[in-house]
């Protein structure tokens, strides 16, 4: 069976997967991360997004052999080891981002990658847009699109903590 | 999905090696049409060959008054390229709206172009440009590529191995997505190159097409008005449950009107 070594989360892993293996099984099945979730697998709603080499893509539209040698982040990688959360969590929590919260985890890897490519910051409209490969059924994404509006404040350093909810208002 | 072997091999002669002693062999480069299509079984190759170990696929570049872009450059990297947004900015602007941000990372003009869907983005670009698209094995024009519904003039185990775009005086791009699947339901790129109009439309009919209605009323007159009195006939229009022959055919004048305007 062929063989695949990736760094996920700043470990070192080699699996053996079948070729066929998606990078999402690898993770939540070889791995047992599962915090990225499989939406609709047919790459359209996002819950499986995860950072491969500093991008966005997604999790179940990529095979487990072409992220050889890849670095990976998952939603498990965020926080920092003694449980302080990354701003983007931190906003989602702040903000209300969420409420089953099934798509979270691929919005908050989709809004990382976003803030990180924008260091010039992005209107509401810019994160509307940014976010057309992630869909949630449950909260109309305005509370999602506040909550990555104040997160990139912090992650930009031009805030040193996050705005609170109730000022936002 | 049904298993296959894997092959990843890290140069164009070799690739080609594999692909033509198996005809059940498919190539895949982002995977982002390949995957779930292999996920759905419509699709059963024996092996799968992963060009993203071949560098020579790769990158993009000026080359006198032409951008030269390898099969392998991603969505993303067109659209943020400072060498396509200063020479060819419609097409920088067509690659930023490929898709999602996601599918961006990940997919590749080589895939696009040779998969020839009909609602891709990248085949108008190459048509309505003149551009060259150089394989393993030769160099072909743009007007004898594109040959049918995911149809194109490449042979079993020919590669995409570039596209080359002349840089035109002027060119503009225009879509109306579907508002779910984002795939395009009519589209249009206009050129003007060397004084040469092109008008391509995408995502209306079978195969992306040129409008020579449409080439000759910008060629008297290069304005949004001229092709705004330009009826596209729905004979040969895409008709499904997200839009009839007609509305597409509407839709072609619509956007031809639009890339005209984006162009200036």
């Amino acid at each position: 069976m062929p063989q695949v070594t990736l760094t996920v989360n700043g470990k070192s892993h080699t699996v053996e997967v079948e070729a066929r293996t998606l990078l999402v099984e690898l993770l939540r099945e070889k791995l047992r991360l599962t915090g990225t979730h499989v939406g609709c697998d047919t790459s359209q709603c996002g819950a499986c997004v995860v950072q491969m080499n500093g991008d966005s893509v997604k999790s179940c539209t990529t095979l487990a052999l072409q992220a050889e040698g890849a670095t990976v982040t998952t939603i498990e990688g965020l926080a920092k080891a003694d449980g302080t959360l990354h701003p983007m969590q931190e906003a989602f929590r702040e903000y209300h981002a969420l409420q089953c919260g099934f798509c979270t985890p691929g919005m908050v890897m989709s809004a990382i990658d976003l803030v990180e490519k924008h260091p010039q910051g992005l209107s509401e409209h810019e994160i509307r847009e940014g976010l057309e490969g992630n869909l949630c059924r449950c909260t109309g994404y305005h509370n999602i699109v506040k909550a990555i509006g104040a997160a990139q404040e912090v992650m930009h350093g031009r805030s040193a903590t996050l705005a609170p909810a109730h000022a936002a208002e | 999905m049904y298993d296959f072997a894997y092959h990843k091999p890290t140069t164009v002669a070799d690739a080609v090696k594999i692909l033509s002693a198996d005809s059940d062999a498919r190539p895949i480069s982002g995977g982002q049409t390949l995957l779930p299509a292999l996920k759905h079984r419509l699709n059963k190759p024996t092996s799968v060959v992963d060009l993203s170990g071949i560098a020579e696929l790769r990158g993009i570049k000026r080359d006198g008054n032409k951008v030269v872009i390898g099969a392998m450059t991603r969505h993303a990297d067109v659209a943020s390229s400072a060498e396509v947004k200063a020479a060819i900015p419609a097409l920088a602007q067509l690659a930023s709206t490929i898709g999602d941000n996601q599918v961006r990372n990940r997919g590749t003009i080589g895939g696009s172009v040779s998969n020839n869907d009909p609602a891709a983005d990248y085949p108008s670009a190459v048509l309505a440009l003149n551009a060259t698209i150089v394989t393993s094995k030769r160099r072909i024009a743009a007007d004898d590529f594109f040959q049918g519904m995911f149809t194109t003039a490449l042979d079993a185990g020919e590669l995409l191995v570039a596209v080359e775009f002349p840089i035109p005086e002027k060119a503009g791009y225009a879509k109306m997505k579907n508002p779910a699947s984002r795939y395009v339901m009519a589209g249009a790129f206009v050129a003007k190159t060397g004084g040469q109009v092109r008008v391509a439309i995408n995502g209306a009919a079978p195969c992306v097409f040129r409008q020579a209605e449409m080439e000759a009323a910008l060629t008297a007159s290069w304005s949004p008005a001229a092709v705004a009195g330009v009826v596209q006939p729905a004979d040969d229009m895409n008709s499904d449950i997200h839009g009839s022959a007609e509305y597409r055919a509407h839709l072609v004048t619509v956007m031809a009107k639009r890339a005209v305007a984006a162009a200036g």
